[in-house]
């Protein structure tokens, strides 16, 4: 079973976002850029995979600030070989991501590709689908299991509510994983740190990012406060009692 | 070509899901600025009742077994033929399991532009779409000949896609529907015999501030107290601290109780998502820059650990004990 | 798990080649004494002299192949208590944890605070850029070293707690009062300074302390001061005793040290009576692995009005906060297994020793003792202070 996994790097949510002075991009300078979270678990579920049933497992990521780190990481985890598609990919959107992916993955062959359902940057789309349209493959997403039989898989597809469709996806197929059987395994960083000393990751090179499909932004800005709850102060019991009155004026009490 | 807006309706099971109506709502306001009709797009089989309280201007219906039931395959190859052939200005998915398993897609194969989490539309027809966990805000023209746009709630009412009248319905034949490579298995049911939180009036809400799962408990003493019961948002189930069927928000519940006290939830997108529909979002978290806040009515940054003992004490007394 | 075999790295061989007496292993009595004075001993399937049992026996795999070894706190008590000086802590325990990561078995809040160390610098998942935000507003300004460029007379390393801990901000604040009030020539690193990392270790990531210890050094370096000193004993013990291993040398004292060498400078400073029964509790890495017990103690007892009483566990044999060796990120782990947190026994303990405030010196200490306060019967009106803090209130401020 050859897999292969599509990672992309987005911004930490946990650091200051700021937009920069052409008004329709993130300002670069304080971001930090982690890997995907849900391509995190589609690392997870691509290693518990291979685990439970032998084969190869190749992560593929653009040649972006910290990928490095995130390769080398993956490959403590397991992961076989690490593919890093070099290229200007500064500002670039998915449709262009997801034909980098495409040349590589087709050289590469796999029975199944895995990528995070969805990333916090999208604005065209997520790269799975994308990808799937691009190969011509079967995508199905919001997976958080997936069984692989000859030629086959069956998967799990999360909808509201705890309510799970189980389907047959032929493969060669695109998933787009919601969250791995596991959560993402801990790496101790010594591991990591000697994966770096004894794992290469190889390069690919792309020409030319092809960004057609994308929307154009014409402003980008910071989510307004826009109207703020009415703030209660005071000590517990105060805002107890304030909170009691809300309730009986709301009929509740 | 034309200025029509289709809206791709999505059900399950027998029930048109929430984003469907507030897609169609959405269709509503572009097509007041673009001109154009406002058209359901529905596939399923022996599902035309569904169509009965779309806020549309007529409804294109596909019949066929294989669209029972949503399947990524099944669905793009109807749609592929539909949209190549009629040409609208907009196609609305809604940003959700259903939704997202086609438009990107068909992106790439009617090479055709794309936007996603479109959250509304303004003036002139732009989108307004929410990226890095709501926290940034893009807007922008919408691309043309035909777009395709993925939506998430929250910029328009689901009351505002329903209709007391039933639009049109217009039968459309089905290509074939053969060699499909996605097929539904069967369902799995989430537990049974819990307490349904989208019915309940007062939903005591805990996030990752109620820190571990024997804090639970004071939130359950309050629930009681206000005749309501305890829900959570997604951290608090994936520690297994309450049940999936607690879940408030994206791949949860929509719920619209009159007071949804949130403690603890600092009020990310996937769950605010589900609590739009309250009447009154009460927050309490120590962080004064809690995105719940931009939400809620009323709030405090009190600690909840200080707080919900003292309130839950003060309800009973003003109910007699 | 490899055989004891000669010729061969086993285990057993870098569990005695991973502390410098760790060779002290082979003495091991049996005699139990470890196991007994563990805090959460009863509860492990294999407390520390079982664990020594199978590693000699080599079934080590019997040991790996359960979590209780998780419910170690890394307080020291066994290390201070064995008959043949054993560095239990530091080695067997340590090195035990560490065993399980490689094997990816952590519990889920801990890798959480793990991931969080490597990524942010420290292990609440904070920015490192916000570092330094409890000083904003301070008046006269804390002198960040980055900013200010020239040399100071005292590196204050603040630490994690410290810095972003709501609670335990209170008490930086305080002592920043405190320095300032004796005119002491400080600065900090601000969001140059990474955690100290030794809670990290001994929760079993060597990897993840060295690459801390490294980024700290190379910070270190670049600015001139004559001393370092700080609030954090967890800090203090990795600064003072675990970074020179890593040639990262520099003088390091806990502020209990700094100010009781100042005694006569503070003495006229503490105006204002604070009248209580006060007991001060020895923080495990302060108190029983460096040896610091009375200057704390000494400087209580020059606050006005303040009448100092021992719980029955004091010094060496102090009873632990829980907070150590990754304990601050396993409460809800260890609250599965045990039921009952540490915090919670030594809170009844300073109730029962008659205590009205129970005085801290370690920023894990504000907040779990605060805690317990809130669920031991009885406990609702004792007040828990860092001793920065009761220095403050005796000042008059």
């Amino acid at each position: 079973m050859n897999i292969v996994i599509l990672v992309k790097l987005v911004p930490d949510l946990v650091e200051e976002l700021t937009i920069d002075s052409s008004g329709v991009a993130l300002d670069t300078a304080w971001l930090r850029l982690i890997i995907n979270e849900f391509d995190d678990h589609a690392i997870e579920q691509g290693i518990l995979l291979k685990e439970r049933g032998g084969g190869q497992v190749t992560v593929v990521a653009p040649d972006i600030e910290g990928v490095d780190d995130v390769l080398f990481t993956a490959a403590a985890k397991g992961a076989d070989r690490l593919i890093k598609v070099k290229g200007d990919f500064t500002g670039v959107n998915n449709h262009a991501l997801a034909r980098a992916f495409t040349a590589v993955v087709k050289e590469l062959q796999p029975d199944l590709m895995l990528t995070g359902v969805q990333a916090n940057n999208d604005l065209d789309g997520s790269v799975g689908p994308l990808l799937a349209g691009c190969l011509e493959m079967p995508y199905v997403g919001y997976i958080s299991g997936v069984s692989l039989n000859e030629g086959k898989s069956k998967v799990r597809k999360e909808y509201p509510g705890g309510l799970i469709a189980e389907m047959d996806v032929t493969l060669p197929a695109v998933l787009g994983i919601q969250a791995a059987e596991q959560p993402p395994r801990y790496v101790a960083v010594s591991k990591v740190r000697q994966m770096m000393k004894t794992s290469t990751i190889e390069e690919r090179t792309v020409s030319g990012l092809d960004m057609v499909g994308g929307p154009t932004i014409g402003r980008m800005f910071k989510t307004e406060a826009g109207q703020h709850a009415t703030m209660l102060t005071g000590s517990p019991d105060e805002v107890a009692a304030k909170l009691v009155g809300i309730f009986k004026e709301l009929g509740v009490l | 070509m034309s200025q029509d807006i289709y809206v791709v309706i999505e059900h399950l099971r027998g029930q048109v899901s929430e984003i469907s109506f507030v897609m169609l709502a959405g269709a509503r306001d572009l097509v007041k600025g673009l001109g154009g009709n406002v058209v359901a797009v529905l596939l399923g089989h022996d599902a035309q009742g569904l169509a009965g309280n779309l806020a549309a201007d007529k409804v294109l219906y596909f019949d066929h077994p294989a669209l029972a039931e949503f399947t990524s395959d099944a669905y793009q190859k109807v749609l592929i033929g539909l949209i190549s052939k009629d040409q609208p200005r907009v196609i609305l998915f809604g940003s959700t399991s259903i939704g997202t398993d086609m438009a990107s897609t068909l992106s790439i194969k009617l090479g055709l532009p794309m936007v996603s989490s479109c959250r509304s539309f303004s003036a002139g027809g732009k989108f307004v779409s929410q990226i890095c966990g709501g926290k940034i805000m893009v807007e922008g023209d919408l691309p043309g000949p035909t777009a395709l746009v993925t939506m998430v709630p929250g910029g328009y009412k689901a009351e505002q896609g329903q209709s007391a009248q039933s639009p049109a319905i217009t039968l459309v034949d089905v290509p074939a529907l053969e060699s499909l490579r996605v097929t539904l298995a069967n369902y799995i049911e989430p537990e049974a015999g819990d307490v349904d939180i989208a019915k309940e009036p007062v939903l005591v809400s805990v996030g990752r501030g109620i820190q571990n799962q024997d804090n639970i408990v004071l939130a359950e003493e309050l629930a009681k107290a206000l005749g309501g019961v305890v829900s959570g948002s997604r951290p608090v189930i994936d520690q297994g601290w309450l049940a999936t069927s607690r879940l408030v928000g994206k791949s949860g519940k929509s719920v619209k109780p009159k007071v949804y006290l949130a403690f603890g939830i600092s009020g990310a997108p996937e769950h605010v998502e589900g609590i739009t529909n309250s009447d009154t979002i009460i927050a309490i978290n120590t962080d004064p820059a809690a995105p719940i806040f931009g939400v809620a009515k009323y709030g405090s940054e009190i600690d909840l650990f200080d707080l919900i003992e003292v309130l839950t004490e003060k309800v009973k007394q003003s109910k007699g004990g | 798990m490899t055989a004891n075999g000669a010729g061969e790295h086993s285990f057993y061989d870098q569990v005695l080649e991973s502390t410098p007496d760790g060779e002290r292993l082979r003495l091991c009595l049996q005699c139990g004494d470890c196991s007994g004075i563990c805090p959460f001993g009863y509860l492990m399937i294999h407390p520390p002299s079982r664990m020594i049992a199978h590693l000699r026996a080599d079934r080590f795999e019997k040991v790996l192949a359960t979590d209780t070894v998780w419910m170690c706190v890394s307080c020291y008590a066994c290390t201070a208590v064995c008959p043949a000086q054993i560095p239990l802590t530091p080695g067997l325990m340590a090195r035990t944890k560490e065993e399980l990561i490689l094997a990816g078995n952590v519990p889920a809040e801990l890798q959480s605070a793990l991931e969080n160390s490597q990524r942010y610098g420290n292990p609440l998942g904070e920015s490192p850029r916000k570092r330094a935000d409890w000083a904003t507003g301070i008046v006269p300004e804390v002198k960040i070293l980055s900013k200010v460029r020239k040399k100071v007379d005292v590196m204050w390393f603040v630490g994690d707690y410290p810095s972003y801990h709501p609670r335990v901000q209170l008490i930086t604040k305080a002592l920043t009062k405190v320095l300032n009030a004796l005119g002491v020539d400080f600065g900090i690193l601000g969001p140059e300074e990474s955690s100290d990392g030794d809670s990290q270790r001994l929760a079993g990531e060597r990897g993840l302390f060295e690459m801390l210890a490294e980024k700290n050094g190379m910070a270190f370096n670049k600015y001139e001061f004559n001393e370092i000193i700080t609030t954090d004993p967890h800090a203090y013990n990795a600064i003072k005793n675990e970074y020179p291993g890593l040639d990262i040398s520099f003088p390091i004292r806990h502020y209990t040290e700094f100010l009781a060498d100042r005694l006569d400078q503070l003495k006229p400073l503490l105006k204002r009576e604070v009248k209580a029964k006060v007991t001060y509790h020895d923080p495990c890495y302060l108190g029983r692995a460096n040896g610091i017990f009375d200057q704390p103690r000494t400087i209580l007892q020059a606050i006005p009005g303040l009448e100092l009483v021992e719980m029955s566990h004091n010094h060496k044999n102090s009873l632990c906060c829980g907070g150590g060796g990754g304990g601050m990120w396993l409460d809800g782990f260890q609250w599965e297994k045990a039921h009952v947190r540490l915090s919670e026994w030594r809170v009844s303990e300073a109730l029962a020793a008659g205590a009205e405030i129970l005085a801290v010196a370690c920023p894990y200490e504000s907040p779990r003792f605060e805690d317990a306060t809130k669920t031991v019967q009885g406990a609702g009106q004792l007040k828990v202070r860092d001793i920065a803090e009761l220095l403050v209130e005796a000042m008059g401020n």
